[in-house]
């Protein structure tokens, strides 16, 4: 299977990375960006043949290695 | 004093700090690379600085998974002192052996120079060789050291004298929550910091003002 996921910063966290890339859109004369939080995406390779099975290993991954949850919270796709 | 200096790969102040420790103590630190699962019986463990995996992932999240972090939990569990410096500092942080988090500078720029550091508590192993409230000079170089935790935590560290080193006179350098340096866990054995004073300890440094961490380390075990 496959697990795609997804981790942002949570809310109320500063990203001066997503301030910066807001402030070079609104240069480039992209106009109507209200705000910009960025991120990052892991596409994992699963052996697991289950979705349930999958998603509990996806989860232990990203409690102990994918996310820093002082300060981002993750989300998890599994697919075939 | 017994020193040891755990080695990363992608660490670079390793050599610094070493040198520092030597000169000080009067005895070269125990080196321990990160895939040993033992940590001699030494007073003093330090994480230095650097770029440990390339900074990976997140600034020390990989060698915080390392094998040899198991010791040195076991180790600060069993009250030695515990020194983090820069990148040292994020991997401890990344262990949970600290709170909070380490982010990318407010400014997005590495940032490298000398700033003010304020001597928060004066009443741990670590600072003790300061007087409370003296300000000192301390060089800096890192592109993730804007320190961050939750309103409940920074309460917490600033109520229990966590917070060892402060920013002073406007020089913060990251942004950090309330010009936050250096904090110390609950025990006061655990010490992550941003700035390197292992590299102002001599005159040619252009400063001393670093010694007086590792000298005051060394009066406790002497």
């Amino acid at each position: 299977m496959k697990a795609r996921v997804t981790v942002t910063l949570k809310a109320g966290v500063l990203d001066p990375q997503g301030q910066a890339i807001e402030g070079s859109l609104k240069s480039l004369g992209m106009s109507g960006v209200g705000g910009v939080r960025q991120g990052k995406v892991f596409d994992l390779l699963l052996d697991a043949t289950d979705e349930s099975a999958a998603r509990a290993a996806v989860t232990t991954m990203c409690e102990k290695l994918l996310a820093n949850t002082v300060i981002e919270n993750y989300t998890i796709e599994i697919s075939n | 004093m017994k020193s040891a200096v755990i080695v990363f790969p992608g660490l670079n102040r390793d050599r610094d700090m070493i040198a520092a420790l030597t000169q000080i103590s009067g005895k070269a630190p125990a080196t321990v690379w990160h895939q040993d699962a033992e940590i001699p019986d030494v007073d003093l463990i330090v994480i230095p600085g650097g770029f440990s995996y390339g900074d990976y992932l997140r600034c020390g999240a990989i060698a915080a998974r390392s094998p040899i972090m198991d010791a040195v939990r076991a180790k600060a569990a069993s009250g030695v002192n515990i020194l983090g410096v820069c990148n040292g500092f994020q991997i401890l942080i990344e262990a949970g052996l600290l709170p909070g988090a380490l982010m990318r500078n407010m400014s997005l720029k590495f940032v490298c120079r000398d700033v003010k550091l304020e001597v928060t508590n004066a009443d741990t192993d670590f600072t003790r060789g300061y007087s409370q409230g003296q300000v000192i000079n301390c060089p800096v170089a890192h592109h993730d050291g804007n320190y961050f935790a939750d309103s409940e935590t920074i309460t917490q560290l600033e109520d229990n004298g966590q917070v060892a080193f402060r920013y002073a006179e406007n020089t913060n350098p990251n942004g950090s929550i309330n010009d936050i340096a250096g904090i110390l866990n609950t025990k006061k054995n655990v010490l992550g910091l941003m700035p390197h004073p292992e590299n102002l300890i001599e005159a040619a440094h252009g400063g001393t003002d670093g010694r007086a961490l590792f000298s005051g380390l060394l009066g406790r075990a002497a």
